[in-house]
């Protein structure tokens, strides 16, 4: 479900003023219809986690886009992983074995 | 929930600072955001902020030391994490967004099988220098309007990397329909093609207009005169205001029917519009009204059935 710029602040508990300046250090990247950004639940988990990282976590504004960056090139990174085991797993069983062997026989040298 | 105290690693008399300071260092190491694939943590963390709930303010605190209180806390549903979300569709916006281009992964590794060395797939084949991939799907949602959904329209959709989509809702658009818009996914690897946005829609609810399939839905205030007596009246239909005719003797909850006045799906049958009546008195109590009721020899007759 795709919600309004205050729907969300009241929601989440953050300022409106805060939430635009994320968007525009482009924290949060929502898409826009029309002028109007549009949250999905993606963007609405994302801003409560920025929250909870400013608030809670004490990341201040100078650490936040570090923090953010490598959160994202770690989901890219599972999401490429995820992608290379469910190529593996429609591979002949023999290939399979001999891909987790050689894995295995990698982590513990 | 155990001990707040324990919990959190602190003496029952430790100050705010410390409690916010202790806090902060294990919300740190176990905030599930920061540890996206472990369960361990997710569970820890709830422990750690009902714990810092709890403690962090102070009329609960004292509630609890006295035993007023127990410890369980208000929970955080798991699904609320941005973690549930990152790897998905929805995601992909900022997985491509950290200037991380997951077919780096693949160029490294198939270049280090190319050239025979020990860490790719393959021995030294040259086969993986042509790997190709398609990109991945993007994927959005859509909110669009009543009558837009059931006459189709084109809206507008603006990324944040600047690029815009037109995109075509076709008429008689239903919530959850989703739209495939071939090749405006992320790029391809080593010339593949690049992937679909799927913009999923959700259509907003109308103040006079419902739907039942194709099928369009109102509810009509009409006088007690046009009730009783019949007569013309102006319809709005999703095209636009329609004159109609009231059938003399109609009721609250009479069905009308304007055919072909729903929505028209391209190479289907177009729906129809319903008109449900509502009958009205006068807003304010009219004496010449009540006078004639009171003097209507057939004011009393059977409604309930008894």
């Amino acid at each position: 479900m795709n919600r309004s710029l205050h729907y969300v602040a009241a929601e989440i508990g953050v300022t409106v003023e805060d939430l635009n300046g994320w968007i525009e250090r482009r924290w949060v990247l929502p898409v826009r219809a029309g002028r109007n950004p549009a949250f999905d639940d993606a963007d609405r988990t994302r801003i409560r986690m920025i929250l909870d990282f400013h608030r809670d976590l004490a990341i201040d504004d100078e650490a936040m886009p570090v923090v953010l960056d490598l959160i994202d090139r770690l989901h890219a990174a599972r999401a490429q992983l995820r992608a290379i085991l469910e190529a593996v797993a429609v591979l002949p069983e023999p290939a399979q074995t001999a891909i987790l062997r050689k894995m295995q026989g990698e982590t513990e040298q | 929930m155990n001990d707040p105290y324990k919990i959190l690693g602190i003496a029952k008399t430790a100050s705010a600072d410390e409690i916010k300071k202790s806090y902060r260092k294990l919300a740190k190491q176990h905030h599930p955001d920061l540890n996206p694939g472990s369960a361990e943590a997710a569970a820890t963390f709830k422990d750690i902020s009902s714990a810092y709930d709890l403690l962090s303010d102070p009329d609960k605190r004292a509630r609890f030391d006295r035993g007023e209180i127990d410890a369980s806390g208000q929970e955080r549903a798991d699904n609320s994490f941005y973690r549930s979300y990152a790897g998905g569709p929805q995601g992909a916006r900022y997985r491509s967004n950290a200037g991380f281009d997951p077919s780096d992964i693949f160029a490294d590794m198939f270049s280090r099988a190319g050239q025979g060395g020990g860490g790719g797939f393959g021995r030294g084949g040259g086969d993986f220098q042509e790997f190709r991939m398609r990109g991945g799907d993007l994927s959005y949602t859509l909110s669009v309007d009543f009558l837009e959904a059931a006459k189709g329209a084109q809206k507008r959709l603006s990324f944040p990397d600047g690029r815009t989509l037109d995109v075509n809702v076709p008429v008689g658009t239903v919530t959850g329909s989703v739209l495939r818009l071939r090749g405006q996914g992320q790029p391809g690897t080593g010339g593949g093609p690049a992937g679909d946005a799927l913009i999923e829609i959700t259509v907003e609810p109308h103040a006079l207009f419902r739907r039942e399939g194709n099928n369009v839905l109102v509810d009509l205030p009409v006088t007690l005169a046009e009730a009783v007596l019949g007569g013309k009246i102006n319809v709005p239909t999703i095209e636009g205001p329609v004159s109609m005719t009231v059938p003399a003797g109609s009721n609250t909850g009479t069905r009308l029917r304007l055919r072909g006045r729903g929505i028209a799906p391209k190479g289907g049958a177009a729906g129809d519009q319903y008109i449900t009546l509502k009958v009205m008195l006068p807003k304010e109590p009219d004496t010449a009204l009540s006078d004639f009721i009171k003097n209507w020899p057939g004011r009393e007759y059977d409604v309930r059935g008894t």
